[in-house]
């Protein structure tokens, strides 16, 4: 079963994220480096990104058949997704085991979506 | 360099026995996958224009055992190292077996404990014994190529710092290995049988794979109950799925199933199958679910079908494997012998169990109850609930259209959803 882990950044993370010493960042590089390893070892990680701060990206609209952008974030924003996981594991306990691997959780923000399956069952 | 479908097949059913004698051969199976890598790349570009060789699997254990020998001398002083340890797993194999026999030992291998997750034993499976090339288990198993790559190269990695032996597992070892490779088979049918939403070019069919695989299980294995029930139970669910989904690629419940689109034959083996096995076997958990299968499968049409007896199978498997898709099975064939309402209150039973409490089978089967006893207002509601907390597409398809149903509750578009009768 596939899950999304969402990794959301708030004004309090990115705050202590600007104050950490390189020391501390290289911290959370490593620890997120040997969760991502331990996933590929296990055969559970199908993709891992970190995304750019949403004031570098764009939002999307079509009016009358024109595309229409205007720079990120949406308005009043204060939560951002910052990253994600997407994982291929047996149970959300599973999922749930991953996500709290996730560094720098509190004050990041870590949230577990399963991803819908074309799977059926027979009714 | 397009092979025609027969070679490709040929070349897929050698692939694990000519893996199993050169890793009993050489004893690496990491540099042995590799090698028979290099030897199918090699058959692929080579056969098509110099035609297949008069002994296709002879010539496949030549370059396969060349390319080891070169990546060997090219690797000289690891080479050294690893002798010893070569030669001490080469004492150590038994008597040179039948192809059969090593293909079996290879499937042990690769539901080895050193693979920790399903994910990783599967993957393997489909590579080294179902003989599947990454991007035809990628399409498979809906994954990016990347993932699957990357999954095989591990789980191989694994398999050689555990020190893993080319030797079928000790008495001690074998019925929990056995229960992984059973587990492995079965979610390979399983993946086998999504309903997938668009078109299956080229898409090996898992469960053809799984039934195949099992197959061999078993000639080697025919005194396992388990092994036997497991296939019966793939033979009499695969039997099915041409009735299981309409043309626009939604689910057809079991119970309106064009049963003249069932593969009789099938039927026929899995029925035999159980039949015997039951009578001669310990019981297990995957014979019971067979059983309850054989009953679906040989009733002529769902009015015919046994439901007293199902509802003993689930009393059955509710002792010896007991859980909550179990439950809440038996729970429908109560409903089914006994009427809804009692049915209702055997579901209310079992929802002090809390993983079901919030389970959206649990509302499916409840809508499902309510609507058998007429109440059609509550009976949507749950519909509703059920198809908005489903994970499967094709599920919450098939509630979100019983619920419409409800709302119309006219016989239009009772007819517009199940398309020509």
């Amino acid at each position: 079963m596939k899950y999304m882990i969402l990794i959301h950044s708030n004004p309090a993370s990115r705050e202590a994220w600007e104050r950490f010493s390189d020391a501390e960042r290289g911290e959370g590089m490593g620890a997120y480096a040997a969760l991502n390893e331990d996933l590929a070892e296990s055969g559970e990680l199908i993709v891992t990104e970190a995304l750019a701060e949403a004031s570098t990206g764009k939002r999307v609209t079509v009016q009358n058949g024109r595309t229409l952008t205007s720079d990120g974030p949406f308005a009043e924003a204060k939560e951002q997704l910052a990253g994600f996981y997407l994982v291929d594991c047996e149970t959300i306990d599973r999922a749930i085991e991953i996500a709290a691997r996730v560094p720098g959780v509190p004050p990041l923000e870590v949230e577990v979506r399963p991803v819908l399956s074309y799977g059926g069952t027979e009714m | 360099m397009k092979l025609n479908p027969d070679v490709e097949d040929l070349l897929r059913e050698l692939a694990p026995q000519v893996l199993g004698l050169l890793v009993r051969r050489y004893g690496d199976f990491d540099a042995c996958e590799d090698a028979l890598q290099e030897a199918l790349l090699a058959a692929a570009t080579q056969w098509p224009s110099e035609g297949v060789p008069v002994n296709p699997k002879g010539w496949m254990i030549t370059v396969a055992s060349r390319r080891w020998t070169e990546q060997r001398r090219s690797e000289s002083a690891r080479y050294r190292r690893e002798a010893t340890v070569a030669s001490t797993q080469l004492r150590e194999a038994a008597l040179p077996g039948s192809a059969a026999d090593d293909t079996l030992t290879l499937l042990f291998l690769c539901c080895h404990p050193s693979l920790t997750t399903l994910p990783s034993q599967v993957t393997l499976t489909l590579r080294a014994v179902g003989g599947l090339n990454t991007a035809e288990i990628a399409r498979a198993l809906l994954l990016p190529k990347a993932t699957v790559g990357q999954r095989i190269s591990r789980a191989k990695q694994r398999i050689k710092v555990s020190g893993a032996r080319f030797v079928m597992p000790s008495e001690v070892e074998l019925p929990e290995r056995l229960g992984a490779v059973l587990r492995v088979l079965y979610l390979i049918f399983n993946e086998g049988s999504t309903a997938s939403s668009g078109p299956a070019l080229h898409r090996v069919e898992l469960t053809t794979e799984a039934i195949r695989l099992t197959r061999l299980l078993l000639d080697r294995l025919p005194e396992d109950g388990e092994v036997a029930g497991l296939l019966a139970l793939m033979l009499l669910t695969d039997a099915r799925q041409a009735a299981r989904t309409r043309p626009d690629g939604s689910l057809v419940p079991l119970g309106e199933q064009d049963r003249s689109l069932w593969d009789a034959r099938a039927i026929g083996e899995g029925v035999a199958l159980i039949t015997q096995t039951l009578a001669t076997a310990p019981i297990g958990p995957y014979q019971v679910q067979a059983a309850i299968a054989a009953v679906h499968d040989e009733a002529a049409s769902s009015e015919d079908t046994d439901w007293p007896q199902i509802l003993r199978l689930y009393d059955l498997l509710r002792t010896i494997e007991p859980g909550p898709m179990v439950t809440l099975n038996r729970v429908v064939a109560v409903a089914m012998v006994h009427g809804p309402n009692v049915g209702l209150k055997e579901l209310s039973g079992a929802e002090t169990d809390p993983a079901l409490a919030g389970h959206h089978r649990t509302s499916a089967v409840r809508a499902h109850l309510l609507d058998m006893a007429g109440d059609r207002e509550t009976a949507l509601t749950h519909y509703r609930r059920a198809a908005r907390m489903t994970l499967s597409i094709p599920e919450r398809r098939y509630l979100t259209s019983r619920a419409r149903e409800l709302t119309t509750g006219g016989a239009a578009d009772h007819q517009i959803e199940r398309g020509p009768q």
